[in-house]
């Protein structure tokens, strides 16, 4: 039993890019749980006399705009960002998935319908989807993470719901079919089982699609509200700092592309199957 | 003794996996080709034939590389040279003919442009003597208006003619020697002996040199003069087409033989089962007209493939349905599976009509007759062990759970001739032959009365189909089961079945019973069938009528037609 | 058979349409998840109830969704974007000027995207797996990874801060001369050229690395041609389909990348306009501005999968 679950008998074996990635992952997540706690400064406190100040033994990451310390900052910025994002990613996957995979199953004129409605959602610009919603409804933390669900769930019906479709056409499925299966069953026990890997992936790139673009919205002013700061919210809080190249800008910037390079690293060095020679 | 053409000696070829290990997939192998002399290398899938006969090019394919040993073309070495040398030699001394030509023509160009590329990239010859040697070519492998043919595209010829237009594409650039790779194994038989004997013609003409990639012994036999026997990457043996076929030496040439002869047919239809019959067939589908597409006014499908067919299933017999590709014959196993709802017609169970569509059928009668598909990989879910894809149907139909399912699947595996072994493996580590009975084992599960099988035997190796044969035969016996057996294959369906349906187009040919095979056919269409079925025996090409393919499959002749009107 | 590509292309553009309908709902959608009364909003607590009653006479607001629905699309269509809640001006007049810079920076950033994409991915696909294809790729993925106003700030700080070549955040509005065009442009040309071309290597890539795998290449190889020969004979032409649909599906990215650019370098385009009428909740300049977007959008992917039809080997007689 063991056997067959353990990666050598599977070929697979993760190289150290992967792994790179996978720990600075893993410290970001560590980070957004429980950094605050080892943060040196309250994040609101103003520590320094003067603002954008450089890195110092004091202030590791130096001072932002009203001379509050940028390294505590990024720690509490790295809860918003991480959880807003993963939050907004395991509802839009979840939808996403469910749904594509049973139009796939049922195919007529439910996977027709959703799938034109979703199709259309998609052919609206994620930040045009954003910026029209935030003008309507505003912007709160749970009306972002609605809002970012709203706009990735589209992409992941889609991605589940071509899976979905190319299993659907296996023989297993027909064989499943031919025995009485109902649909329940084949979505969650002959489909689901053979898309999980793809939608883990999948669940990873969207993951970094709705961080980047949090960021943005944070950025334009229309994400994440002051007091409470993400990362796209420091960078735009410290843009006035870039003539000076102020690590209060830099900083927060270096910390989104860790946290996104690494999790398209860790995706594109993910193990594949082997195939040996056809 | 002449100077052999091609002398290949001690070839390795390495292979590197997705996980970075390497692996050798060729293993020191060491042959030589004369001046126009064919040779036939025959092995099952993955004995590394192509990757053998690729290397007379100098070519590996992407992952793989020739590690060692030497590959002479005349007097060079290809091994040794310069990617730029290499390219110098392909298309002009050494030419490929492709497995799949639909694949092989590039979509977006003329025919005639893709066929005298060779001349065009080596510059042989002013464009216009290009266009007359190919026209040349055309005629000479009796392709239908050899003038026009090529104005066309791939998409719009047929199989066969696009197979006969890439030998052409080889024989342009006037090569030294041709690799033939399993050029007829995506054809239908009648269609195969027009490809083979256009082959041979040109290459007896041209007095080429040539190597055959083949798994059939039969076809080898008609065009090779010397046969190499592979398996895993090794020779086993080799010798001239006659001493292979009549002399075999290595048992494992033996057991490929072996399994060529057709087994003999026994009816199981014993007196003990004479009761039953006055039950009537245990299956019987009657004036099913079925197809996809949306329905139209007529209450039919807009693409029919299925006219007016019935047939019955005798309790205890088998009932064989033999045909081309597009003949309807899989399309018919679904429409009795209920995965293809019928428009027309009825099938009944027992003497009890059934629903069209297997979800408005009772539990009891899904059970009693199971469906077995062609390819075990993709019948098999790639993500269950076979415990769960053999104890589902347990579950599902007699409700067994936890170690009786277990014990019941292990009894399963074990009429299959499969070790308990393999109860938490994954389909992926199992072989095709594993995975056919594997397949088989779940349709048992259910204690059916009928099994459909679908082209079973068609994706695996020969020696492995002969031995699934065998166990369907014995559980015939054990179990009292009746099969629709599909196949394009007369031999598979003459060793098993009491009567079989010849189908053409989506309709019925013509019904015969085992004794009338092949002989007895009366239908001209089932007549070309058989007759197109390649025997063991050297003469059997060369002893066939001439007019053979005046007989006609009218799907190549619709084509034909369509050319002429589109040119 | 050739009765084939027109039938194609208008149930493609069917498709365009229906697209646009249900777009254009969603859009009109927005403004009734506002949350209390629009009116309310646009007068303050302080209106007095003839005030609100009037203007929401005046914006049809007692009229049922499905008709302010059918009354707005209608008005689009005739070229009516409706009227400013901020300044009561005709959006239109607004958009007007600022949509032709916005296409002046996206005319430009095209221009030296999509050559300058095309080649690396098809060069890359070509060279899979070398050094070059290797360094090539790492950068495209760093860049697809990051936010666009990533890219911002590191090209202000390579040319601005660093270098000194370009100013860094200032922006004039007098774009007059030559000179002060240039400068103007060249940072958010720049930094939208960086994201476009990323997006564009990465599809051009893969399309190309599918084409290269087709059985036809391998035989073009086994004739003897030269990998060049290769890629422009054999697999060029058949990935033109994928590659135009490359080639839309990044210009619809510039539209993100231009509401960031606009912003952080005060660019008085229309997607500047937008972001800073949401602080002001100006909806119907949000939502026809966020229309004409999306039918640009739209626009280029259609046009990109009729380019697909018509250049599918298959359809042609």
């Amino acid at each position: 039993m063991l056997k067959a679950f353990s990666p050598a008998s599977h070929g697979l074996h993760i190289n150290s890019t992967g792994l790179l990635a996978g720990l600075v992952i893993l410290f970001w997540v560590v980070v957004a749980i429980a950094g605050p706690a080892f943060a040196p400064y309250a994040p609101g406190d103003i520590v320094d006399f003067d603002f954008y100040g450089p890195m110092s033994a004091k202030l590791w990451l130096g001072s932002d705009y009203l001379g509050r310390d940028i390294f505590s900052r990024i720690l509490l910025g790295a809860r918003y960002t991480v959880g807003i994002s993963f939050a907004a990613v395991t509802i839009a996957c979840f939808t996403g998935v469910i749904l594509g995979m049973t139009a796939a199953a049922l195919g007529g004129w439910f996977d027709r319908i959703l799938s034109r409605l979703m199709d259309a959602l998609l052919s609206i610009p994620s930040k045009l989807f954003g910026l029209v919603m935030v003008a309507a409804i505003g912007s709160s933390i749970p009306v972002l993470i609605g809002l970012l669900a709203v706009i990735y769930a589209p992409g992941s019906y889609r991605f589940a719901r071509a899976l979905a479709v190319n299993c659907n056409t296996m023989d297993y499925i027909a064989v499943a079919r031919a025995r009485g299966e109902r649909t329940p069953y084949i979505i969650l026990d002959e489909i689901f089982p053979n898309i999980i890997g793809p939608v883990l992936a999948d669940f990873g790139l969207r993951f970094v699609f709705i961080v980047l673009l949090l960021s943005g919205l944070s950025f334009l002013g229309l994400g994440v509200q002051p007091p409470n700061a993400d990362w796209g919210s420091l960078v735009k809080e410290n843009i006035g700092g870039l003539p000076f190249a102020a690590p209060a800008v830099i900083a927060p910037c270096l910390a989104i592309a860790s946290l996104t390079i690494s999790v398209n690293l860790l995706i594109d060095n993910l193990p594949i199957k082997i195939r040996d020679r056809g | 003794m002449t100077k052999p053409l091609v002398d290949i000696s001690n070839l390795t070829v390495g292979a590197e996996t997705d996980s970075g290990r390497r692996v050798k997939i060729i293993k020191g192998v060491s042959f030589t080709v004369d001046p126009g002399e064919i040779v036939a290398l025959i092995g099952e899938s993955g004995s590394g034939k192509t990757t053998i006969a690729l290397t007379l090019m100098g070519y590996a394919r992407p992952g793989c590389s020739i590690t060692g040993g030497k590959v002479c073309v005349g007097e060079r070495d290809v091994v040794s040279m310069s990617e730029k040398d290499r390219q110098k030699l392909r298309g002009t001394d050494v030419a490929y003919v492709p497995q799949s030509a639909a694949a092989a023509f590039d979509p977006s160009q003329r025919l005639i442009d893709q066929v005298i590329e060779v001349s065009d990239i080596h510059k042989l010859m002013p464009r216009s003597e290009a266009r007359a040697k190919a026209v040349d070519l055309f005629r000479a492998l009796a392709l239908p208006d050899p003038e026009h043919i090529g104005d066309g595209y791939p998409h719009q010829v047929s199989g066969g003619q696009l197979q006969r237009l890439s030998a052409a594409m080889a024989l342009i650039g006037g090569p030294q020697v041709v690799i033939f790779d399993e050029p007829t194994t995506a054809l239908d038989v009648t269609t195969q002996i027009e490809v083979l004997r256009a082959f041979k013609s040109v290459m007896r003409k041209g007095g080429m040199a040539g190597v055959y990639v083949s798994h059939d012994l039969a076809v080898v036999a008609q065009i090779a003069d010397r046969i190499i026997v592979l398996k895993d990457g090794v020779i086993q043996e080799q010798g001239t087409t006659e001493e292979i076929l009549h002399n075999a030496q290595h048992p494992y040439t033996r057991e490929l033989l072996s399994a060529f002869q057709p087994a003999v047919f026994a009816s199981l239809d014993s007196t003990a089962k004479k009761d039953d019959r006055k039950k009537g067939p245990v299956l019987e589908v009657s004036n099913i007209y079925a197809g996809y597409g949306s329905t139209g006014r007529d209450g039919l499908p807009s693409a029919l493939v299925l006219k007016d067919v019935s047939c019955k299933l005798e309790r205890g017999q088998n009932l064989g349905v033999i045909g081309e590709s597009g003949s309807g014959k899989s399309t018919l196993a679904r429409v009795m599976a209920g995965l293809l709802p019928h428009a027309r017609g009825w099938v009944s169970f027992d003497g009890r009509e059934l629903a069209p569509q297997a979800n408005a059928r009772s539990k009891e009668e899904l059970r009693r007759m199971q469906i077995v598909f062609q390819l075990a990989d993709t019948a098999l879910n790639p993500s269950r062990s076979i415990a769960d894809i053999v104890g589902r149907p347990l579950t599902f139909y007699h409700g067994l759970k936890g170690a009786n399912r277990e014990n019941r699947v292990i009894e399963l595996l074990d009429m299959v001739r499969l070790p308990k072994g393999l109860l938490h493996r994954l389909p992926r580590e199992l072989s095709g032959g594993q995975k056919q009975r594997v397949n088989l084992a779940r349709a048992l599960a259910a204690n059916p009365d009928v099994i459909l099988c679908d082209e079973i035997t068609s994706a695996l190796d020969t020696v492995v189909a002969a031995a699934v044969m065998d166990l369907l035969k014995d559980l015939q016996k054990e179990l009292n089961l009746s099969y629709v057996f599909i196949s394009h294959d007369l031999s598979t369906v003459r060793s098993i079945c009491d009567q079989v349906m010849v189908m053409q187009s989506g309709e019925m040919v013509e019904l015969l019973s085992n004794s009338q095979l092949p002989d007895g056919a009366r239908h001209p269409y089932s007549k070309l069938l058989f007759a197109s079925v390649p025997q063991l025996d050297t003469g059997w090409l060369d002893g066939l009528p001439e007019d053979i393919a005046g007989m006609g499959s009218p799907t190549e002749n619709a084509h034909d037609a369509r050319l002429r009107a589109n040119s | 058979m050739s009765g084939q590509i027109p039938l194609l292309v208008v149930s493609r553009l069917g498709v365009t349409f229906l697209t646009l309908l249900i777009v254009s709902f969603v859009v009109f959608g927005a403004t009734l998840l506002l949350p209390g009364d629009v009116v309310e909003i646009l007068l303050g607590q302080a209106a007095t109830p003839e005030a609100v009653a009037g203007l929401r006479e005046a914006m049809h607001l007692d009229s049922p969704a499905l008709v302010r629905y059918g009354q707005w699309l209608f008005g689009l269509l005739q070229g009516d974007l409706g009227v400013s809640y901020a300044n009561n001006m005709p959006v239109a007049d607004m958009v007007a000027g600022r949509l032709a810079n916005t296409l002046r920076l996206a005319a430009a950033t095209t221009i030296i995207a999509v050559p300058i994409a095309l080649l690396l991915g098809i060069t890359t696909a070509m060279y899979r797996g070398s050094l070059y294809d290797r360094v090539i790729t790492t950068i495209v993925v760093s860049i697809v990874s990051v936010p666009e106003f990533l890219i911002a700030t590191l090209a202000v700080l390579v040319f601005a801060v660093w270098l000194r070549w370009l100013p860094a955040l200032s922006f004039t509005t007098d774009l007059s001369s030559f000179g002060q065009l240039l400068k103007a442009f060249a940072m958010p040309v720049i930094t939208l050229s960086f994201v476009i071309a990323a997006q564009m290597i990465r599809m051009t890539r893969a399309a190309m690395i599918d084409a290269l795998n087709m059985s036809y290449v391998e035989m073009a190889i086994l004739k003897g041609a030269s990998k060049t020969r290769v890629v422009l004979r054999h697999a060029l032409p058949n990935s033109i389909g994928p590659i135009a649909n490359a080639i839309a599906l990044s210009l619809s990215y510039l539209l993100g990348g231009v509401i960031i650019v606009e912003t952080i370098f005060n660019y008085p385009g229309v997607a500047k306009l937008m972001v800073d009428s949401v602080a002001t909740r100006d909806l119907p300049l949000i939502q026809s501005c966020a229309m004409i977007f999306c039918v640009g959008f739209l626009t280029l992917t259609t046009v990109a999968d009729i380019i697909a039809i018509v250049s599918n080997p298959r359809l042609r007689t």
